[in-house]
């Protein structure tokens, strides 16, 4: 397989400029992060400041109600409620390392951001996070935690003026402070390494389900669902079950309202493989190749790409990537909230309700994990929005 | 390494004792009906190369001037077909080299053969591809050279000795110095570190050497005006169209002595 490619996705098409800065991370990665006492340090943060490992639940109520066993890998355990934090630490940590002194980060839902502001206040570093002008509104309340925390969000205005101009931004900051700023991205996409970075950081998720699961049942899971937006919580829920065939692995992308020709972001149900923000993947574009806007209720799935593996995952077979409209993922929303106590994340939403609607479908004995990626605190004001739109 | 014809058209304005003149436009602006007059008027004003923009939605080594540009072109629904159809009937009555300046996603749609051949009907005689990176190009380099046309590579002051060597081997036409570390748009200043890496750079290409990103005014070039054997003006021409509503003019404070 050619270097930073899964199969023919992956690569690293970013400008000339950028080029020392990636190398730079490729060989921080082969030589600090793989290193023992990166591992250490980093395991360290990982149980005593993230809350690892987080628990596997199983849902009782929820089994009765469909059938079949499912279970929730709890990411939204983790410090501030979602699984990008695995993440944030683990490359705050490495461009320390590195001897950098800022981070640069985008964020679509404000998870990451909050998440990068987080290991940023932790580790010492300065932190800038850019963030879709329409982003900003929807996700207020994490735009002053990022604020609290010390970082500076700066508005995107350009574009769609969602996560995918966030990007186009981190990235024109990234090529202008390369020196001292290290690009926390916050999905497993972009140039290689960072596909690459972000499942090893987040392959924690899969390795601790995998293992929670075999001392708990002694046997593997029968289906293991995530929701996929950049496909960095799916990839790491996915990674260690991937060598394990019997086990179907299905990514739950946002298909918005679902009607036709609605703007969604099902990139890998929908999309055409082509280059953005520096990596060959599936892409929601026009014929000539113009990048089209994506929609979804969970700003943390609407993005019009999608990592690279997952792309190659989907060729090859080995994982199965299905839709959910925003109706589906709110119903799940309630569902859960209702049968198990758990406000769950609108991305997460997606992958629960996919989930929901097997039910009656599959043998008693059969196990589903889902990676419940984030809490839904963040998103009360779109829940409540919906509810009275539909109620209306 | 094939001869090109951009170089041979530097090579002609520095017979002529002047720096060659590479004004940059992106294709459509402000109109697609202006923009080819506009073209005429930068060639009949001396323009050695023209740089045709391409539009892309998401272009990451653009400054605000250049983006919004770009995505003005794209709301009236220029594609790189119309680009090369145009450019095929009005090319005999351009004297300029012409290069197309653009990001992968577009071409790479278009489909990199056919592009090559179209490209190579239209009189387009080279290549800028802004996030197509040396480790990615060398397919659509061949693709493209088989049909004459040159894939310039782009180097910036954070390009090593041994970046700057890997490229020399493989370039053509001319090599784009990107003149500051960021993206498209007027500067003020240039970097003090910029002449020391042009020397490097310099001493590492055959082929000439064009400077740009941020250029506004022949003055920003003092210290590095000898080693420097063209300029590419952006930004700053969109805002002098912007404002006058016509591009010929804008050259002439650029022929100046190399
Ligand atoms: C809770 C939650 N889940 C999922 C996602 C989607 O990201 P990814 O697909 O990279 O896991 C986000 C992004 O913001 C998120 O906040």
């Amino acid at each position: 397989m050619k270097k930073g490619y899964f199969g023919d996705f992956g690569g690293r098409f970013a400008p000339e400029l950028l080029m020392p800065p990636l190398l730079e991370l490729e060989e921080a990665m082969e030589r600090i992060m793989a290193g023992e006492a990166f591992q250490r340090e980093l395991t360290e943060l990982l149980t005593h400041f993230v809350g690892r490992p987080t628990a596997l639940y199983h849902c009782a109520n929820l089994s009765r109600e469909v059938g079949f066993g499912v279970w929730l890998k709890r990411e939204d355990l983790a410090h501030t409620g979602a699984h990008k934090i695995n993440n944030t630490v683990g490359q705050a940590l490495l461009a320390k390392h590195m001897g950098k002194t800022k981070l640069v980060a985008e964020t679509g839902a404000g998870q990451h951001g909050v998440a990068t502001a987080t290991a940023a206040a932790l580790l010492g570093l300065e932190c800038i996070v850019y963030m879709g002008a329409e982003d900003v509104v929807r996700q207020a309340h994490n735009v002053q935690r990022m604020e609290l925390l010390g970082a500076t969000v700066r508005p995107v205005e350009s574009g769609s003026r969602t996560l995918k101009d966030a990007i186009n931004a981190a990235m024109r900051h990234w090529i202008a402070e390369q020196a001292a700023t290290h690009y926390c991205l916050g999905s497993a996409v972009g140039p290689h390494p960072f596909p690459l970075l972000v499942r090893e950081l987040q392959a924690v998720i899969g390795r601790e389900a995998l293992a929670q699961f075999q001392e708990r049942t002694g046997k593997l899971p029968d289906r293991v669902v995530a929701c996929v937006g950049g496909g960095s919580n799916a990839i790491g829920m996915f990674h260690a079950f991937v060598p394990h065939e019997q086990v179907a692995l299905i990514g739950v992308e946002a298909a918005g309202d679902g009607s036709p020709g609605c703007c969604h972001s099902a990139t890998l149900s929908t999309g055409t493989p082509g280059v953005l923000h520096g990596t060959m993947t599936k892409l929601l574009q026009t014929i000539e190749g113009q990048i089209l806007p994506s929609h979804s209720l969970a700003p943390g799935l609407d993005y019009p790409g999608v990592g690279p593996e997952h792309a190659h995952l989907q060729a090859l077979g080995r994982a199965e990537y299905v839709c959910v409209t925003d109706d589906q993922a709110l119903a799940g929303f309630m569902r859960l909230a209702r049968a198990e106590g758990i406000l769950p994340a609108l991305e997460s939403s997606h992958a629960l309700a996919y989930v929901l609607g097997l039910s009656g479908t599959l043998p008693a004995t059969v196990d589903v994990i889902v990676c419940l990626s984030g809490r839904g605190d963040k998103d009360l004001e779109i829940v409540r929005q919906a509810l009275v739109k539909r109620e209306g | 390494m094939s001869t090109s014809h951009l170089t041979d058209k530097i090579n002609q304005a520095m017979a002529q004792g002047r720096k060659a003149v590479m004004p940059y436009l992106p294709a459509g602006y402000p109109t697609k009906d202006a923009f080819w007059k506009h073209i005429e008027d930068l060639d009949a004003a001396g323009a050695d190369i023209i740089e045709v923009g391409v539009p892309f939605s998401d272009p990451v080594a653009d400054g605000p001037v250049v983006e919004q540009a770009a995505l003005c072109c794209l709301e009236q629904g220029v594609t790189l077909g119309w680009i090369l159809e145009e450019l095929t009937q009005r090319r005999s009555a351009i004297q300029a080299g012409i290069v197309l300046m653009g990001y992968m996603n577009p071409f790479l749609q278009y489909g990199i053969p056919k592009l090559a051949l179209d490209a190579a009907q239209a009189g387009v005689n080279g290549l800028i591809i802004a996030d197509l990176p040396l480790e990615e190009s060398d397919e659509i380099r061949n693709v493209l050279q088989e049909q004459g046309i040159a894939l310039i590579p782009l180097v910036g002051l954070n390009s090593s000795m041994e970046r700057l060597r890997m490229h020399a081997d493989k370039a053509a036409g001319f090599v784009y110095f990107v003149s500051v570390m960021g993206t498209t748009g007027v500067r003020d200043a240039l970097p003090e570190e910029l002449r020391n890496a042009l020397i490097q750079a310099r001493q590492s290409f055959s082929i000439p050497l064009a400077l740009g990103f941020g250029l506004h005014s022949p003055a920003q070039l003092q210290g590095v005006e000898t080693v420097v054997d063209g300029v590419v003006m952006g930004s700053a021409l969109i805002r002098h169209l912007d404002a006058t509503g016509k591009v010929g003019d804008f050259l002439v404070p650029w022929m100046i002595a190399r």
